[in-house]
């Protein structure tokens, strides 16, 4: 029997597949100096952490809340600023509106190398470039939020009933008219609900931003680490975590009204 | 042979599915199973091989009783039994020939099945019954790529493999069209004549039931209302199963 | 009843002002004080200007190598996630248990395994292997399995479970119904997941540098610090086509898996 009539006749296809990944995998192990041996000397190092962290201080809580709902007016701010820049954008990156597919590959590509820088990164520019502080730490935010909702509301206004479009374009409406009176109108409760969406995402991040010293809950997040107050470390991520879970549930209420 | 004695079955929010259930169903038998939706006919011949436990009674195959099977008995006795539902229960990203040979699962160890080493007999016999359904030109084709008719024609081809002695068919022609059905239908009237094996179908077409089986069953509500050969069953058995609901003028014209 | 309407929308885009404003009022703008557009202008003018010299100079600091490090970096550690997302998967899907406290606790290790940021495993990674890039790779690895792992069980438990069913019925136990009917339609799924998470992880990889972890991030923070940005925006370029060209790379491969 040869093997080309069993269940293994694409046999080669596999082979390649596991060759190519073990290659890379190999690779890596090897450019990235792994030392599987120092990780199981240390493991209890690990334990100890855990000990710690499965130990919160609640004490430290009440000196949580006020750069807690600093981060969360933050957050606010930069996620509205970030969407009200990302509508225009967005409205130019479809040929919906504009018919004119150079203006949109050209908006597009634009969008899409915004996307692509983490956000910390983005977060530590800025902070070069405009100094550090809160109000950078809003700027950082914006433009998050800048890159994640125009990309989602492009796709919306992509998806949208394009009747009402001919119906405006029959009576001889220019475009800025089409774009407010026939896609708005139908994109609107999209937006909001993205608006939401990357406010959670947001808050989120805002562990991370303080890291830069972009202000806010993070700043605490890193003063703990510094300090090695692990204790500290654990209060501050419930706290985050349990907000998230509250802005979570608060914006799926919300969304699921404005539906 | 199988036998149901007295059985009831009582799902756990408390619907009946079966109520007090005899029957005996010959080796070589071609039964169809009519009813309304939810009358249950699906629970019916689906505890026949246990995928339904049922809460009463006993259901035997061959002298066994597949109730009070252990699990390696069950597991004997499922390798006996094929299935074929609605839905083909296809792995659809697989190719045929693998859904195929799935079929003998029960019979090879869980280690050579992982590594999908299977005996060069039961290859040739794979090849063997893709022929009789016609599909040996698809052997290595993907199941997502073939049609309705075409996919219940694997799942055939995976109980013709498995050397199912009892053929179980759950609604397998309810989502064909009319033509396909009735091809569908005759290869199964064609095992169960020139192979003897057992057929047992759950079918909502009375015409096509009548058209196939050596025997109709009528369930309503959980109970065997009717049990006798297509000639017996009358307009007026029918009007009974049915509660003169529109399904049937409709059938019927 | 329109004005009413009318009247509505309104109160809404007030009450919002107003929080918004209640909101801007409390942040210390101060930053934008000390603001000049004209160093602005000239560390604008220096990121058009990328240093193209440094981006490969032979030696193993250089941006290429750096790059290089980031995306095995990426790659280790997203192996390490989709191998160990996997046993926890088993754990927490609800379809394969019939007891439900197993998968609740199974979601519940995810949960937490989420809930901490990628950051903070990093610096606790650099206390147990020291500063360097294994530590990123963990650091990557164990948030990648909360993620994945939350992923994968989703998946598992929406799969259509017919094929599952012919399985049981020819008599096939636990482990042949896995690699006979689960694995082969979760198994593009998977993959896709985790050639996406592949991405992000480099995209992590990237920023992990800045606490020590190893990868492109240190060297990007030590440019930034020192005020060379034209060095800051051959970084930033490499990053932002590395991770352009694996998205449209991964694109490709996620497409060939259907």
């Amino acid at each position: 029997m040869k093997i080309k009539d069993t269940v293994h006749f694409q046999w080669y296809k596999s082979l390649f597949v596991v060759v190519i990944l073990a290659l890379c995998l190999f690779g890596s192990i090897w450019y990235t100096n792994a030392d599987f041996k120092q990780l199981a000397g240390n493991i209890g190092q690990v334990s100890v952490f855990l000990r710690k962290l499965a130990n919160p201080d609640f004490n430290y809580l009440n000196r949580l809340v006020d750069p807690m709902v600093k981060t969360l007016k933050m957050s606010a701010l930069g996620t509205v600023i970030g969407v009200l820049l990302a509508i225009p954008f967005a409205f130019l990156a479809t040929t919906v509106v504009t018919d004119n597919p150079i203006v949109t590959h050209i908006f597009r590509f634009f969008l899409n190398i915004i996307r692509t820088i983490p956000n910390l990164l983005l977060a530590a520019l800025l902070v070069a470039i405009i100094g550090i502080g809160e109000a950078t730490g809003v700027v950082t935010i914006a433009i998050f939020t800048f890159g994640v909702t125009s990309q989602l509301i492009f796709e919306a206004i992509e998806t949208i009933d394009l009747s009402p479009l001919e119906a405006a374009m029959a009576v001889g409406a220019n475009k800025l008219k089409i774009a407010v009176w026939a896609v708005w109108p139908q994109v609107a409760s999209s937006v909001a609900s993205y608006t939401f969406y990357a406010f959670e995402l947001n808050v989120r991040a805002s562990t991370v931003l303080g890291y830069v010293g972009a202000g806010g809950i993070g700043v605490k997040l890193n003063e703990a680490l510094g300090l090695f107050r692990y204790e500290r470390v654990s209060i501050i991520i419930l706290f985050i975590f349990a907000v998230v879970v509250v802005v979570d549930a608060i914006s799926e209420a919300i969304r699921r009204r404005l539906k | 042979m199988i036998t149901f004695d007295h059985v009831s079955k009582t799902y756990p929010n408390g619907v009946k599915g079966l109520i007090d259930v005899n029957l005996t169903i010959n080796d070589g038998d071609f039964v169809s199973i009519i009813g309304l939706s939810g009358a249950g006919k699906s629970t019916l011949l689906r505890s026949i091989n246990r995928l339904n436990d049922i809460t009463q009674g006993d259901i035997t195959i061959d002298g066994k009783s597949i109730t009070k099977a252990n699990k390696r008995e069950l597991k004997r006795i499922r390798r006996t039994i094929g299935l074929i539902s609605q839905q083909f229960n296809l792995v659809k990203r697989s190719t045929v020939q693998k859904n195929v040979l799935s079929g003998k699962l029960g019979y090879y160890s869980t280690l050579k099945s992982i590594f999908g080493i299977f005996s060069k007999e039961d290859y040739a016999l794979c090849t063997q019954v893709l022929q009789k359904v016609e599909l040996s030109d698809k052997l290595h084709e993907r199941c997502d790529n073939l049609s309705g008719g075409q996919q219940q024609r694997v799942s055939i081809a995976r109980t013709l493999f498995q050397e199912a002695s009892i053929i179980l068919a759950d609604e397998p022609v309810a989502s064909l069209d009319p033509a396909t059905s009735q091809e569908i239908l005759s290869e199964l009237k064609n095992i169960n004549t020139t192979m003897g094996k057992t057929v047992i179908v759950n079918i909502h077409s009375i015409g096509l039931a009548k058209q196939f089986s050596d025997r109709i069953l009528a369930l309503q509500d959980g109970r065997l209302v009717f049990d006798g050969t297509p000639g017996e069953l009358t307009n007026d058995v029918l009007e009974m199963v049915y509660k003169g609901d529109s399904f049937l003028k409709e059938s019927e014209r | 009843m329109k004005v009413s309407a009318k009247c509505k929308h309104w109160m809404t885009a007030l009450i919002v002002l107003a929080v918004l404003v209640w909101c801007a009022a409390d942040i210390d703008w101060s930053t934008f004080r000390y603001f000049s557009w004209g160093s602005f202008r000239g560390t604008m003018a220096s990121l058009f200007q990328p240093d193209w010299s440094a981006f490969y100079t032979g030696s193993t600091e250089d941006i290429f190598s750096l790059m290089i490090m980031t995306i095995a970096i990426g790659f280790f550690g997203t192996s390490i996630g989709t191998v160990l997302a996997i046993p926890f998967t088993l754990l927490s899907a609800r379809n394969l248990w019939k007891n439900p406290v197993v998968p609740r606790i199974g979601k519940f290790i995810l949960d937490v395994l989420r809930a901490f940021p990628e950051l903070v495993y990093a610096i606790i990674f650099i206390k147990v292997v020291g500063p360097g890039p294994f530590a990123g790779v963990l650091a990557i690895g164990i948030h990648q399995v909360g993620m994945m792992g939350k992923l994968f069980t989703e998946e598992m438990e929406r799969m259509d479970e017919t094929a599952v069913e012919a399985c049981h019925a020819v008599g096939a136990n636990g482990v042949q119904t896995m690699f006979f009917a689960r694995i082969p339609q979760l198994m593009p799924i998977y993959a896709s997941l985790a050639l996406n998470h592949f991405e992000i992880a480099v995209r992590s990889a990237s920023t992990l540098g800045l606490v020590g972890a190893g990868g492109i991030g240190a060297t990007l923070i030590f440019a930034i610090q020192a005020a060379r940005w034209s060095r800051v925006s051959i970084i930033l370029l490499t990053v932002i086509m590395t991770v352009f060209l694996l998205d449209l790379l991964t694109g490709w491969i996620r497409k060939k898996l259907r």
